[in-house]
């Protein structure tokens, strides 16, 4: 029977992952993220899981990249300060295709600015932040629901691709407290994982992308660096080819997936001359905001990116293919809003209203920006 | 309908899982929607506390508190910073053991504030003999007041919230405050 829970959006987040199969939690504590990791460390040894509290974010994202190739879904959690040290390892686990989800509740930033304030400054370090050429998935819950339901599905993505997932949330999502619903059949997707052969690649060019994955200790003899390597995970550096070959399957495995991967949610863009843009928290401002301006007979839609990453291009085109206007809606100073300009500056004006301080965007505050737009 | 709560008080209060219970007797036992959220700061213990609840028949967008409807404060620190955000005719409780309205008498007069005295830390001290239930007693007092939850989804949230094995001691504490009021 489907179970129902009023509770933060962390502790949904860590319900999440113990429910996707997550047994292996590393991190260091940090406001407003530390809910994840407090219930993580009463729950996980509760399912034969293991947390480790290590001494900082370098060594947590170390530890996770070990866990999962130790055969172990793992994650860890934490706001932007943590996530600017966890860059280098984040770019090992692409480039070693590990499998693992890196959930940041984001802050007031930049540094460690506002620890208690709600922002949403770190969605280009998802995006830019390990050096070199990469594809991420990044989703961004709004609800204390969408926590729990996006903390399974980065699990699931990260086992489809191969690939690190992050969930970029919010303070205000990682703290409020909502009713969730669990029910019984959700989809978990478990790991590939490989036939025992002398054959086995686990770094070939298939042509999905995506190869199967062995765990440390299960005979298989082969070799993860962060140096680019051949098919068998060998070191091959100087080769032109071989570093082509290898980064651009996995940007590729990504982006040539972006119709399985990319979710937006929409309401009222058909005949909208004024389209909101958002994702994560200010989306519930968004809601509140175009409900109204259509109770007053304006014609305004909304769009939320489920996913920021990959960009949903296609879908954001599609949907605003009739709109004026687009007002991008995020907690910084401009960071998506360059993404959606990029896509539509052809079709539509794009507008930034991004908000910083720590307090989210208001409904009578993304209703003025409306007006002022001209909606009517 | 939309009923915006704010209940205030000293950290250790308890304040915060008074809201809880609020929200949690709302969305799990009322069929309503609910939100909760808290100021988080250096006020652990002994500044002003914050819990703010959003109660509604349908889905709740904006999930914070503009202007309450319904304002709870338990020092009178609190009081004095958050009354002025209360609505017209809106309600305020207090409790008259650690706050004075007649400090914030002209807002009340102004803007027609309908109060209610709700002796929580008096009670929870007399009748229960626990100080720290005073939050339970003052959940019994709100939902007397307001009728935002009703009193069987209240009782179940409380079961539901509080350490095992004090289910009822809080309880009691409720009935108390339920009680209290007319």
């Amino acid at each position: 029977m489907a179970q129902e829970f009023f509770i933060q959006g962390n502790e949904a987040c860590a319900k999440g992952a113990i429910t996707a199969g997550c047994r292996f939690f590393a991190g260091y504590p940090i406001t407003p993220s530390t809910e994840v990791a407090e219930t993580l460390a009463r729950e996980l040894p509760k399912v034969g899981g293991s947390f480790v509290q290590m001494e900082d974010e370098i060594a947590s994202a170390g530890a996770i990249i070990g866990g999962s190739w130790g055969g172990t879904k793992s994650m860890t959690a934490t706001s932007g300060p943590g996530i600017s040290l966890m860059q280098e390892n984040i770019g090992y686990a692409f480039i070693s295709e590990t499998p693992m989800v890196i959930v940041d509740v984001q802050r007031g930033s930049p540094s460690t600015a506002q620890p208690t304030m709600t922002a949403q400054g770190d969605m280009m370090q998802a995006r830019w932040g390990s050096h070199g050429d990469y594809e991420p998935i990044a989703l961004a819950p709004s609800s204390v629901q969408e926590f729990f339901d996006f903390t399974i599905k980065a699990f699931n993505l990260a086992e489809e691709f191969r690939c690190p997932v992050f969930v970029m949330a919010d303070e205000v999502v990682g703290h409020m407290r909502e009713k969730i619903t669990v029910e019984d059949d959700i989809e978990i997707v478990p790991r590939k994982r490989p036939e025992k052969s002398d054959k086995y690649l686990p770094f070939k060019n298939v042509e999905n992308g995506t190869n199967p994955m062995p765990s440390f200790g299960d005979g298989f003899n082969i070799h993860v660096t962060g140096l680019t390597h051949d098919e068998r995970g060998y070191p091959d550096t100087n080769n032109p080819e071989t570093h082509d070959k290898l980064v651009q399957r996995i940007c590729d495995k990504i982006l040539n997936n972006r119709d399985k991967i990319c979710s937006v949610q929409s309401e009222n863009c058909e005949d909208a001359d004024i389209i909101i843009l958002s994702y994560g928290s200010p989306v519930r401002s968004v809601v509140e905001a175009v409900n109204r301006a259509r109770d007053e007979g304006k014609k305004v839609g909304y769009i939320k990116l489920d996913t920021p990453w990959p960009f949903p291009e296609e879908q954001v085109v599609q949907l605003s293919s009739n709109a004026s206007d687009v007002i991008v809606v995020e907690m910084n100073l401009g960071q998506m809003y360059y993404e959606v300009d990029r896509v539509l500056k052809r079709s539509a004006n794009v507008h930034l209203m991004g908000k910083i301080g720590g307090a989210m965007p208001t409904p009578d505050e993304i209703l003025d920006q409306i007006n002022r737009i001209g909606g009517n | 309908m939309r009923t915006e709560i704010r209940i205030c008080g000293f950290g250790g209060q308890g304040v915060i899982l008074a809201g809880i219970i609020l929200g949690k007797a709302a969305s799990l036992f009322d069929e309503k929607e609910a939100v909760q959220t808290q100021s988080y700061g250096p006020e652990a213990r002994g500044g002003a506390s914050k819990c703010e609840v959003v109660i509604s028949d349908s889905k709740v967008d904006y999930p914070k508190v503009q202007s309450p409807d319904i304002l709870v404060a338990m020092s009178n620190e609190a009081l004095i910073k958050y009354i002025v955000d209360l609505k017209d005719n809106g309600t305020l409780i207090v409790d008259p053991g650690t706050t004075d309205v007649e400090d914030v008498r002209e807002f009340i007069d102004e803007h027609n504030i309908k109060v209610h005295e709700a002796p929580a830390t008096k009670t929870a001290t007399d009748e229960i003999g626990l100080k720290i239930v005073a939050n339970i007693v003052m959940v019994g007092a709100i939902t007397k007041i307001t009728k935002v939850i009703s009193k069987d989804a209240a009782i179940k949230a409380i079961e539901d919230s509080v350490p095992k094995g004090t289910e009822e001691k809080n309880i009691k504490a409720f009935e108390a405050g339920f009680n209290l009021v007319e």
